[in-house]
């Protein structure tokens, strides 16, 4: 049976570790780097990137709109 | 451009669900982490971007922390004085009543100094859209107590809390204004959530429909958070927000059109 | 074209001379002694002729924002106030000015301080050519004595406005508003569709946004900006002055007038050179610019000069500044809303420079 699976692409420069996409993403795909950005910030990534499937949650609440969202049939 | 990518081999173009609009501009938004203004101008430019409105779009910006709204969206904009830009809409649509005129303010901007021209524009019924940004406090200037300040709720110039008997009860603007024939449409949405997101992406489209149909004013207040201003991690205020604020700022549709 | 002639108060005389200049919209607020414009204009209807858009205003803040907003398009805007309204409308006239908008501002003066008195009065010539509002930068201001000029200058002003993109204040008073003379119309001009580049139209492909804002948080790139708005006044020092003489050639003493009040020296020449004193009068037109030079040159001829003003003296210190010191020069005038007799005059020109 086909399974809807998502890929995020993250400006991790432009982020500002607010947190809020990894708190409104359903599967646990998000989490923030350990590593910071030029300006500081923890950024996101997606620390489980099988877990997606591609709702766009996160992008759509990104105050920054760092994330770009994709998503197939596999 | 530094990107991290979940996995590599789903990402192309024909997958592509969901890319920033290129009504935004390429400049960083100089919000604070997680504040709801960048997510609300995504929305607005998304919405431009969708119904074809960037060579009809005229905004006015306010002053407050999103004065610099013009760097953001790629449109003619005003900067209005503090308060003012419902007067400067009225002008700007009475003259050149084919463009799509909106105004986006903050809580100081539309319900302290702007008092009398939010609601004169509305009574006038004006064929504009007001975006209310309430966050219930003075962010660009360091966190000062707004009308829409929740009692009790502490700011730089209510350090003990704000104290109705000396300081008045927050202003619910939006209900005023929604009492007022003058207007057609006012709602009230956030943008802290995806569900909300949406909600208030049709909130605003519908306010454009409806000033083509030269219907009378539209106002979509907008619930959202500060974390500077309350001192909170994002995450934090956006959970504040809901228990605190949503029960005096209640989300939903206060003045919809006959149908 | 023939021209109309009319016989009409100041007031009503811009209104109309707005709607034939072609004006696209007046917003405005009532007050005394200059409601009879939004009267006239509200009555005139021109929505239904011209397409020009009447409203009244909230208040006069209102009111100099939706200028500000209809300026902004390219839109040739007014607004008209008095004195205290006028208060009212600093802040908008100043974010106007850093903007770089036209627009013209009509200011039929009443007494001050504070709410007044409703006669009429030259109390705000500080106001209107120093400052008034916050930041470096300048009104044009100019001023009519007649009912006639009162007309003229609309279409002037906005000539000078669109010019220099500047905002252009026109310095009556209650007593030219009010009265009533003969008047001159130009026939009826067509709005313009002519759309200035900078104008927010809604942005086409074309072009890139246009943004109309004054605020700069760079200090560098707003010092730019300050001095190219100090250059344009230089440039409109330079080349927009404009004054009436009466009876300077050989004159020994100068009055310096405008307004009412130059219509009241005009008549105080005439007594005087009957009692064998050889008086001239310069009139300013322009307040901003000034007519320095011209009265700088004029100190190089007469003895002393007396500014006759309808205050507690505001003019009579850019006399000063002009003479440099080279002759005396004194202030007279009535305060409270009194205008000044001719006989007043010559009787304070012969105590200040004609003792024993």
């Amino acid at each position: 049976m086909a399974k809807i699976r998502g890929s995020i692409v993250v400006n991790a420069e432009r982020c500002k570790g607010c947190e809020v996409c990894m708190v409104t993403c359903p599967t646990g795909t998000i989490a923030m780097a350990k590593e910071v950005n030029g300006k500081g910030y923890n950024y996101a990534y997606p620390a489980n990137p099988d877990l997606c499937i591609g709702c766009a949650n996160c992008a759509m609440v990104c105050p920054d709109g760092v994330i770009t969202v994709y998503k197939t049939k596999i | 451009m530094v990107q991290v990518t979940g996995i590599k081999e789903i990402i192309k173009p024909e997958n592509l669900v969901y890319k920033k609009t290129s009504i935004m501009t390429k400049n960083i938004l100089s919000y604070c982490p997680g504040c709801g203004h960048g997510t609300a101008h995504r929305i607005l430019a998304e919405i431009i971007d969708e119904e074809g409105l960037q060579s009809d779009a005229i905004g006015v910006s306010p002053v407050g922390c999103s004065v610099f709204l013009y760097y953001y969206l790629d449109i003619d904009w005003q900067e209005a004085a503090h308060g003012r830009a419902p007067a400067v809409a009225t002008a700007i649509k009475r003259l050149m009543p084919e463009k799509f005129v909106f105004t986006y303010q903050g809580d100081g901007d539309l319900a302290a100094i702007g008092t009398a021209e939010t609601i004169h524009a509305c009574n006038r019924g004006e064929n504009i859209l007001i975006i209310f940004i309430n966050n219930g406090i003075y962010g660009m200037t360091g966190g000062q107590m707004a009308p829409t300040t929740l009692p009790g709720m502490k700011s730089s110039t209510s350090p003990y809390g704000r104290d109705v008997r000396t300081m008045g009860n927050p202003l619910k603007m939006t209900d005023i204004v929604a009492t007022l024939p003058g207007s057609y449409y006012v709602t009230r949405q956030s943008v802290h959530t995806a569900a909300n997101v949406k909600k208030t992406k049709k909130a605003i489209r519908k306010a454009v429909q409806y000033q083509k149909l030269n219907k009378g004013t539209c106002l979509v207040e907008i619930v959202s958070n500060c974390p500077s201003g309350w001192k909170m991690t994002p995450v934090q205020s956006n959970k504040w927000m809901e228990e605190n604020m949503f029960p005096y700022y209640p989300l939903g549709d206060l003045k919809t059109p006959e149908e | 074209m023939e021209k109309e002639l009319r016989l009409m108060k100041g007031n009503e005389a811009v209104a109309e001379a707005a709607i034939r200049a072609g004006v696209d919209g007046y917003f405005g607020y009532p007050i005394t002694p200059q409601t009879e414009i939004i009267e006239y204009l509200m009555e005139a209807n021109p929505a239904e002729t011209t397409g020009m858009i009447v409203l009244q205003a909230e208040s006069e803040v209102a009111a100099i924002n939706m200028v500000y907003g209809g300026a902004a398009c390219g839109k040739k805007v007014m607004t008209s106030s008095s004195s205290p309204g006028i208060s009212l409308k600093q802040e908008g006239v100043s974010y106007i000015a850093g903007a770089e908008l036209p627009c013209l501002i009509v200011n039929v003066v009443r007494g001050g301080p504070g709410l007044g008195t409703i006669q009429p009065a030259q109390s705000d010539y500080f106001q209107s050519t120093k400052g008034g509002g916050h930041g470096d930068y300048h009104l044009i201001v100019l001023a009519p004595a007649s009912v006639q000029e009162m007309a003229d200058f609309v279409e002037l002003s906005f000539e000078l406005a669109f010019k220099y993109r500047n905002p252009v204040m026109m310095l009556s008073d209650g007593a030219i508003g009010q009265m009533m003379e003969k008047v001159y119309l130009s026939p009826q001009k067509q709005r313009s569709a002519t759309v200035p580049e900078w104008a927010t139209t809604g942005k086409p492909a074309t072009r890139e946004r246009n943004i109309i804002t004054s605020l700069d948080l760079d200090p560098h790139r707003q010092e730019v900006f300050n001095e190219k708005l100090l250059a344009k006044y230089n440039e409109i020092r330079e080349k927009e002055v404009r004054f009436e003489e009466f009876q300077c050639e050989d004159a020994e003493y100068l009055l310096v007038a405008y307004g009412t009040s130059a219509r009241v020296c005009q008549k105080a020449v005439q007594i005087s050179r009957e009692h064998g004193i050889k008086v001239g009068l310069l009139r300013p037109i322009t307040l901003f610019p000034f007519p320095s030079k011209r009265i700088s040159e004029l100190a190089d001829q007469v003895k002393g000069m007396l500014s006759v003003e309808m205050s507690a003296g505001q003019m009579v210190e850019d006399v000063m500044l002009a003479v440099n010191g080279k002759v005396p020069v004194y202030h007279f005038g009535r305060m409270g809303g009194i205008v000044t007799t001719p006989e007043e005059v010559v009787e304070n020109l012969k105590s200040k420079f004609l003792k024993g």
